[in-house]
């Protein structure tokens, strides 16, 4: 390559790289920002605000479910390691369902509980046809163990 | 094999056998999209089973998927064909990296859209700031900033030489799109399938694998017949863009 | 075949709209960008062969 050619590549590919390192600290600072969620750990480790608007998300422990009156409803979410609990009055989505990972929008009224207006649902990466899940669940699927 | 690259780089990068050579190979390349994408499209909207957990709604996948792999693969290769333009001052990548722009747009605006509408009867919203949606729209806007520049600065050259810098910039967008879901909490699920696995019944994922080979080879009818443009209007005083155009 | 029938196949479960409109938004999107090049090919030609005739009858 000739050499003034080869200058200007190294120039590209610098600035390249500072700007790449640029944005990597700026994440690396705005990193609880990025996050469109508390997990139930950070919740009940007190790194969530109280009466502020946030974003919780877990997997809705099976058997939680408590319907109240109308369409209030009562869930405990979970990330596996620490359990909270959801208040939520709406239509909850199609996909809301025990087992099912969801984020709520809400307030967290206290340590523990969100005062959610808002019930998303998550689904996960996997993909299968209705027979083959029944046939997962029969042969006693990790995640369905009650 | 360093010799044929060096070879070709020199042959492609000469507007006229650029131009020959994608003429003849377009129907090829016309053939590979139509067998591809038809079958895929198909398979995947009435032969490949419900999902067991959303039913039909995933079949937007088929388009949503492809469209964001490809939004990613074009922004990448206008990012290299700027390096090209910068480092070499290669006139043929100049028309290549013009002409990806508005069709990686495209389909950055479709896996959006497809993406929202895909979102409204799964997640029960059609947006939420999260951080793959809002790296992808910033992709979306990148493509439309390259757009702009191209069309505010008049002489082609300086054009190329600075939508190449801002595409190269945005380049570092590309690994924070694709690691997002990784990264940080988001609404979005991780990607089901990669180099080496999937996490996705068969009968679902090869009719999404042919939808994304056809909508790259889709990609590459469009690009060619865009730059082909580009090289018409930028070579129009040369004799043989004359010729060719006289004689039909 | 997923579907028992036409009317089944339309309906998409109760995701028709969504799925259809998805398909729709992407065909549009797509025949644009076969269309556009087609058109700007077709429109350059005719203006480079009118430059040519131009040239030819100054000179």
């Amino acid at each position: 390559m000739n050499p003034k050619r080869k200058q200007r590549l190294v120039i590209v590919l610098g600035a390249l790289a500072a700007v790449a390192l640029a944005t990597g600290l700026m994440m690396y600072a705005m990193e609880e920002n990025i996050n469109l969620f508390y997990t139930p750990s950070q919740v009940v480790a007190g790194e969530a605000p109280l009466e502020k608007r946030i974003r919780v998300g877990g997997l809705v422990v099976v058997g939680s479910l408590q319907r109240g009156d109308g369409l209030s409803v009562t869930f405990d979410i979970t990330d596996n390691a620490q359990t909270m609990r959801v208040r939520y009055s709406g239509i909850l989505p199609d996909l809301f369902r025990e087992g099912q990972g969801i984020i709520a929008n809400g307030r967290l009224v206290e340590q523990n509980l969100v005062e959610a207006e808002e019930v998303l649902a998550k689904h996960d990466e996997n993909y299968m046809p209705p027979e083959v899940k029944h046939a997962i669940e029969q042969a006693g699927h990790p995640k369905k163990t009650e | 094999m360093f010799a044929t690259i060096k070879r070709l780089y020199h042959q492609f990068g000469s507007p006229r056998y650029f131009y020959d050579m994608t003429g003849k190979m377009l129907p090829w390349l016309i053939a590979g999209a139509v067998l591809l994408i038809i079958p895929g499209i198909v398979w995947g909207l009435a032969f490949a089973p419900p999902d067991y957990l959303q039913g039909n709604s995933y079949r937007i996948m088929y388009i949503h998927v492809p469209a964001a792999s490809l939004a990613m693969g074009a922004y990448v290769m206008m990012a290299v064909a700027g390096v090209v333009v910068l480092v070499w001052r290669m006139k043929m990548a100049e028309m290549v990296a013009r002409s990806i722009a508005p069709i990686g747009a495209s389909f950055a605006f479709l896996c959006l859209i497809t993406g929202a509408i895909w979102g409204k009867p799964t997640w029960g919203t059609w947006w939420v700031w999260d951080a793959r949606l809002t790296s992808m729209l910033i992709l979306l806007f990148l493509y439309i900033g390259v757009m702009a520049l191209n069309m505010a600065i008049e002489n082609a050259q300086s054009a190329a030489r600075a939508t190449a810098v801002l595409s190269i910039v945005g380049a570092v967008n590309i690994p924070i799109i694709k690691y997002s879901v990784e990264w940080w909490n988001t609404l979005h699920q991780p990607a089901s399938i990669s180099m080496t696995s999937s996490s996705m019944a068969t009968e679902m994922l090869i009719p999404l694998l042919l939808c994304i080979f056809g909508f790259y080879f889709l990609f590459a009818v469009l690009l060619i017949m865009a730059t082909r443009c580009e090289i018409l209007q930028r070579e129009q005083r040369s004799n043989w863009v004359r010729q060719l155009v006289e004689n039909n | 075949m997923a579907f028992d029938n036409f009317a089944e196949f339309l309906a998409m479960g109760k995701h028709g709209a969504y799925v259809w409109a998805a398909y729709g938004i992407s065909l549009l999107v797509i025949a644009a960008n076969i269309l556009a090049p087609i058109l700007r090919q077709r429109a350059l030609r005719i203006d480079i062969q009118r430059k040519i005739k131009r040239e030819k009858l100054e000179s």
